[in-house]
């Protein structure tokens, strides 16, 4: 994406415009003054203004990603904070949190304001997640207070689940006045072991040590009860099984205030994927059935997971060349986050809005965010796609600094054309 | 070059039956071979293989040393430990090194299952499978079926059970393989912790009682036990697995028809099989060892080889 620093007068022409918060989809132009949203409307006639013709595009809310890891600091040569921003624009993201697990970790107040301080000079907003343990180690929470104040957003050992449940009941409890989500990676590590890869036919067959549905479920279902009786703010990120589903679903019908994600990856693969032993798709949790693949599908549809967040996570080619059991964790999905979603629901019938809302509003509100982008006066985040363009996915369109995704190859669906953020406007 | 429908050989799940017919045929060639004073021919002279073990394997080695050698082959061994290999470089830069000296054929043991299809695309030269972690080992599968094959004369129909620990067996995953595609039936047995799931999707069937297994079978393949995997117990004693699953005198005796006793060794003798059944008239784990060699041989000239095909 070419970025260039908007004019003061920019408007959007004849889009369709698609506005999550307010329910709303009707033709019109968006009028923006200084980078911010002057007026929304049928027809604004601005003579003097600089003109994107939006004609059969959709324009709507820049999404936001609720989990992503830019290994900064620690690990510079996979992704940095300014790298990850670039792909986050490419995907149409103008607001990302980062996940905690780098070198060392986002576990004190002092690493939360260095990204903090560093993202703000980038065009997307970074929020960083702090880490609910110190070091990541999952025995002492970490200064939760202190951290919130310099701008964590949430909480995440992430990368690895916290398997003490008593840490768990804590740090749910803990975070009730800070206002903030807990987000834990559900696996429970005795049943997962040395897994490689989801545990079914596929793994029987090609050998790969099994990780079993329930590793996730079981800890999903431990996390609600433990947030049902602490009254504490839980968000399930990268949910990969039909029983998670379960277990969330039937949470969400007694009333519990739970959130959940799902990832791409986990929408467009299922374990056959893996039939070559392509590294490239191994992630945790894994990728797994069809079967499962099918009620994430329908979870996203009727509501259940809220959520679509990347859980980008750059790795080095060199890594991914490694045998399976030898390579890393780990997919990233920006820039082709839209294309892969879209495609997938799409086709499953899904309305655009409704996919829309999964990408803008509903992680917004779940991260306790400003939901309602289209308010005058706002600095306008806009994303600009074409839901019907058919484009194959290939290494040029990523800007990550990680070079390998099993996206690659893929034919994806709808494309975002243009992303404004921070003043600027990338065009594809 | 080549005899094979595939250039390298991986796995028997997608090795053809005409593949395993020319490979077993071959094989019991060789074998004659192998009888004679002189026990080498000069097929593969000028063909450079090198056997490249990330994890220590004395007697698979040792077989294919002989079977290269046997056939005249140049052979170079590179051993590679796990960890010297993780510190230093990658996979790929020591299979690139290791072809840049110009060889024929790689012949891998690896720990982590699906390396060889990593190395295939790393390099030029025929790949030969020599045991992929809990993956497959395809020459074990055909020798297995060519020991057999010696005494029953036919693989058709055959009811053949193997025993043990089938989640971290590529033996069992092998002879799966091979056998099915050959026409023979397969029932696995061992502890229910250690088979993997949904294995009966591959076309076996299952029981957890050794007698009723036993009973129904032509052969029996008995795999080598071990009591702990990466740190994880999976069997309580030794004494209750061989009560349990193992393959004993008394047992034995109790058979109707003598059945074919096979093991791929190294044997725990005592433990998965009595020493006496292990040694009787029905066990052909010796043979399976000679056979190993012709396999071998025969899969290396079928993939290596440049003569045109006998018509
Ligand atoms: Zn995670």
């Amino acid at each position: 994406m070419k970025g260039k620093a908007l004019p003061k007068l920019f408007l959007i022409k004849n889009g369709d415009i698609i506005d999550p918060a307010n329910g709303k989809r009707s033709p019109g132009s968006i009028l923006l003054k200084n980078g911010r949203i002057d007026k929304i409307g049928k027809r604004i006639s601005a003579p003097e203004a600089e003109t994107y013709d939006a004609n059969g595009k959709v324009v709507t809310h820049g999404f936001c990603d609720l989990h992503v890891h830019f290994r900064e600091p620690g690990r510079e040569d996979k992704e940095t904070l300014a790298s990850g921003a670039n792909a986050a624009l490419a995907g149409g993201f103008t607001e990302v949190c980062v996940m905690p697990n780098t070198d060392p970790p986002l576990d004190t107040p002092q690493s939360i304001r260095f990204i903090v301080e560093k993202g703000s000079g980038l065009p997307v907003k970074i929020h960083p997640i702090g880490a609910i343990s110190s070091g990541q180690l999952g025995k002492e929470l970490t200064e939760l207070g202190a951290m919130t104040g310099e701008g964590a957003v949430a909480f995440s050992d992430d990368g690895i689940p916290v398997m003490d449940s008593g840490l768990m009941r804590q740090v749910l409890e803990y975070t009730i006045p800070l206002g903030v989500p807990v987000i834990n990676h559900a696996e429970d590590l005795t049943l997962k072991l040395n897994g490689q890869m989801h545990e079914g036919t596929w793994s029987t067959r090609l050998g790969l040590a099994g990780i079993p549905d329930v590793s996730e479920s079981i800890m999903v279902n431990r996390d609600l009860e433990l947030t049902a009786m602490t009254g504490g703010r839980l968000h399930i990120p990268h949910v990969s099984s039909a029983k998670s589903v379960e277990w969330i679903r039937a949470a969400k019908e007694g009333g519990l205030n739970v959130t959940a994600e799902v990832t791409p990856h986990h929408l467009f693969f299922t374990d056959g994927s893996l039939h070559a032993y392509d590294t490239n798709c191994k992630v945790a949790p894994p990728i797994r059935s069809r079967e499962d693949r099918q009620v994430l599908m329908d979870a996203v549809k009727d509501g259940t997971i809220d959520i679509i967040a990347t859980d980008h996570a750059p790795h080095t080619i060199e890594e991914k060349e490694m045998p399976f059991d030898w390579a890393p964790c780990g997919i990233i999905g920006l820039e082709s986050a839209f294309g892969a979603v879209w495609k997938v629901l799409g086709e499953a019938g899904m309305e655009l809005e409704q996919v829309i809302t999964t990408m803008t509003l509903n992680p917004r509100l779940a991260m306790g965010f400003e939901g309602n982008l289209f308010d005058n006066g706002r600095e306008a985040e806009i994303t600009i796609l074409d839901p019907d363009e058919e484009w194959i996915f290939f290494q040029e369109h990523l800007y990550s600094k990680s070079r390998n995704s099993p996206f690659i190859g893929q034919n994806l669906k709808g494309r975002v054309k243009a992303t404004i953020s921070a003043g600027w406007l990338f065009k594809q | 070059m080549g005899f094979l429908r595939d250039k390298h050989l991986l796995g028997l799940a997608e090795t053809p039956k005409e593949d395993i017919e020319l490979i077993l045929q071959h094989a019991s060639s060789f074998r004659e071979v192998l009888d004679r004073p002189i026990k080498k021919v000069p097929t593969l002279q000028g063909k450079t293989v090198v056997n490249l073990f990330f994890e220590d394997s004395t007697r698979t080695r040792i077989s294919f040393e002989l079977a290269q050698k046997r056939l005249s082959a140049d052979t170079v061994n590179f051993s590679a430990g796990r960890s010297s290999l993780k510190k230093g470089e990658s996979f790929k830069d020591t299979a690139r090194n290791i072809e840049a000296m110009k060889i024929d054929c790689i012949v891998m043991r690896h720990p982590v299952p699906g390396a060889h299809v990593h190395l295939i695309n790393y390099v030029n030269s025929v790949v030969v499978n020599a045991g992929d972690g809990t993956h497959e080992h395809p020459t074990q599968g055909l020798l297995d079926m060519m020991s057999l094959l010696e005494v029953k004369g036919n693989l058709e129909g055959l009811k053949v059970a193997l025993v043990g620990d089938i989640k971290h067996s590529r033996v069992a995953r092998s002879n799966i393989h091979g056998l099915l595609t050959m026409g023979a039936e397969v029932m696995l047995c061992g502890p229910p912790n250690l088979m993997p799931v949904n294995i009966e999707n591959l076309g076996v069937s299952m029981s957890y009682d050794i007698d009723e297994v036993l009973a129904w079978s032509d052969a029996v393949n008995v795999l080598r036990i071990q009591r702990e995997r990466q740190g994880v117990s999976y069997i309580p004693s030794v004494r209750e697995y061989r009560d349990l699953f193992g393959i004993t005198h008394e047992r034995v005796e109790r058979l109707k028809e003598p059945i074919t006793i096979m093991h791929p060794g190294p044997i725990n003798r005592g433990v998965e099989i009595d020493s006496d059944v292990a040694d009787s008239e029905n066990a052909i784990i010796l043979n399976q060892v000679l056979n190993g060699v012709a396999v071998r041989m025969a899969v290396l000239y079928l993939l290596l080889g440049d003569q045109p095909k006998a018509s």
